[in-house]
C-alpha cells in the first residue's frame, strides 16, 4: 500500500522525461483532440440535416425525376 | 444545368448524408480546435453543413468528403473572422469556457496546460499542426486544405512543434517557476 502510495508521488510521474519531446506533444494532441471527438454530436445538427433533407426531397420531385441522360 | 454526373438522385444524397454524419465529430474536433469555444465551433459547423449541402452537387462522390468538409469549414472560420476583426477577445472566451464547463473532459491538467499552450500558437501554425498531428491529413492534404503550398505546411508544423516544446518545458516544469521568480527578487536585491 505504502508502495503504491509513492508510485503515485509526483516524482514517480517525471518517468516521460526520457520521451522524445516530440512524441509527447503529438500524443498530447492526438489525447486532446480525441477527446473533442468523443463527445456527443449536439441534436442540432441531426435535426438540420434531416431537415435540409426533407426540404429537398419535398423540391426534389421537380429537378430530379427527368434525366435525359439515363433515359432512351 | 445538368452535369456529367446525372442529378443528385435519393441514393446518392443518402450517402451523401451518411457520409456527413460519419465525419461530424471531427469536423467538431477541428472547429474546436479552431475557435476553442464550443459555441462558436457549433455555428461553424452549422454554417459548413449548410453550405456543404448546398453545394452537393459539386461534390464528386470519390473524392475525399472528409477535406472537402475541413476546406469549407476552415474557409467559413476564416471569413467569419475577417467580417468581425478579430475584435472578440478570444483568449478570454477560451479560458472562461475552460473554467466553467466539464474540465473533466480535457482530461488530465497535463492535458489542459497543453490547450493553454496550443491556444498561444499563431492560427496557420496551429491549423498545421491540428490538421497534420491530429485530424489524419497527409501533407499535401493539409496543404490543400490550407491553400498553400505542402512546404509551407510543413515548416509550419515544424515551428507549432518547436514553439509548443519552448512553452512545454517551461510550463511543464513546477519547478522552474517559483526558482525563476526567486532568482529575479535575488538579483534585484543584489542589484540595489
Amino acid at each position: 500500500m505504502d508502495d503504491d502510495n509513492k508510485a503515485g508521488s509526483s516524482k514517480a510521474r517525471r518517468a516521460p522525461l526520457t520521451e522524445n519531446p516530440n512524441d509527447a506533444i503529438s500524443r498530447k494532441l492526438q489525447a486532446l483532440y480525441s477527446s473533442l471527438e468523443q463527445e456527443a454530436i449536439p441534436d442540432r445538427f441531426l435535426d438540420l440535416l434531416e431537415k435540409l433533407d426533407e426540404v429537398e426531397q419535398a423540391s426534389g420531385a421537380g429537378t430530379g425525376e427527368v434525366s435525359p441522360n439515363t433515359r432512351r | 444545368m445538368e452535369t456529367s454526373d446525372g442529378p443528385t438522385t435519393p441514393q446518392r444524397q443518402n450517402d451523401f448524408k451518411r457520409e456527413m454524419l460519419s465525419l461530424l465529430p471531427g469536423l467538431r474536433a477541428f472547429a474546436m480546435s479552431l475557435c476553442g469555444r464550443h459555441d462558436k465551433a457549433d455555428d461553424l459547423v452549422q454554417e459548413t453543413i449548410m453550405k456543404a449541402w448546398a453545394k452537393q452537387t459539386s461534390y464528386q462522390p470519390d473524392t475525399n468528403m472528409k477535406a472537402w468538409l475541413f476546406t469549407i469549414l476552415r474557409n467559413e472560420f476564416y471569413s467569419q473572422m475577417r467580417k468581425r476583426g478579430r475584435e472578440v477577445s478570444d483568449a478570454d472566451g477560451i479560458l472562461t469556457e475552460k473554467l466553467s464547463t466539464h474540465p473533466s473532459q480535457y482530461g488530465a491538467l497535463d492535458l489542459q496546460d497543453f490547450r493553454k499552450a496550443l491556444d498561444t500558437l499563431p492560427d496557420d501554425q496551429r491549423e498545421a499542426i491540428i490538421l497534420v498531428g491530429a485530424s489524419g491529413f497527409a501533407y499535401e492534404e493539409a496543404a490543400e486544405i490550407c491553400g498553400c503550398a505542402t512546404g509551407t505546411i510543413k515548416s509550419r508544423v515544424s515551428r507549432a512543434r518547436s514553439r509548443l516544446q519552448e512553452i512545454l518545458s517551461v510550463n511543464g516544469d513546477g519547478d522552474f517557476g517559483p526558482d525563476a521568480g526567486t532568482a529575479a527578487v535575488v538579483s534585484k536585491i543584489f542589484a540595489a
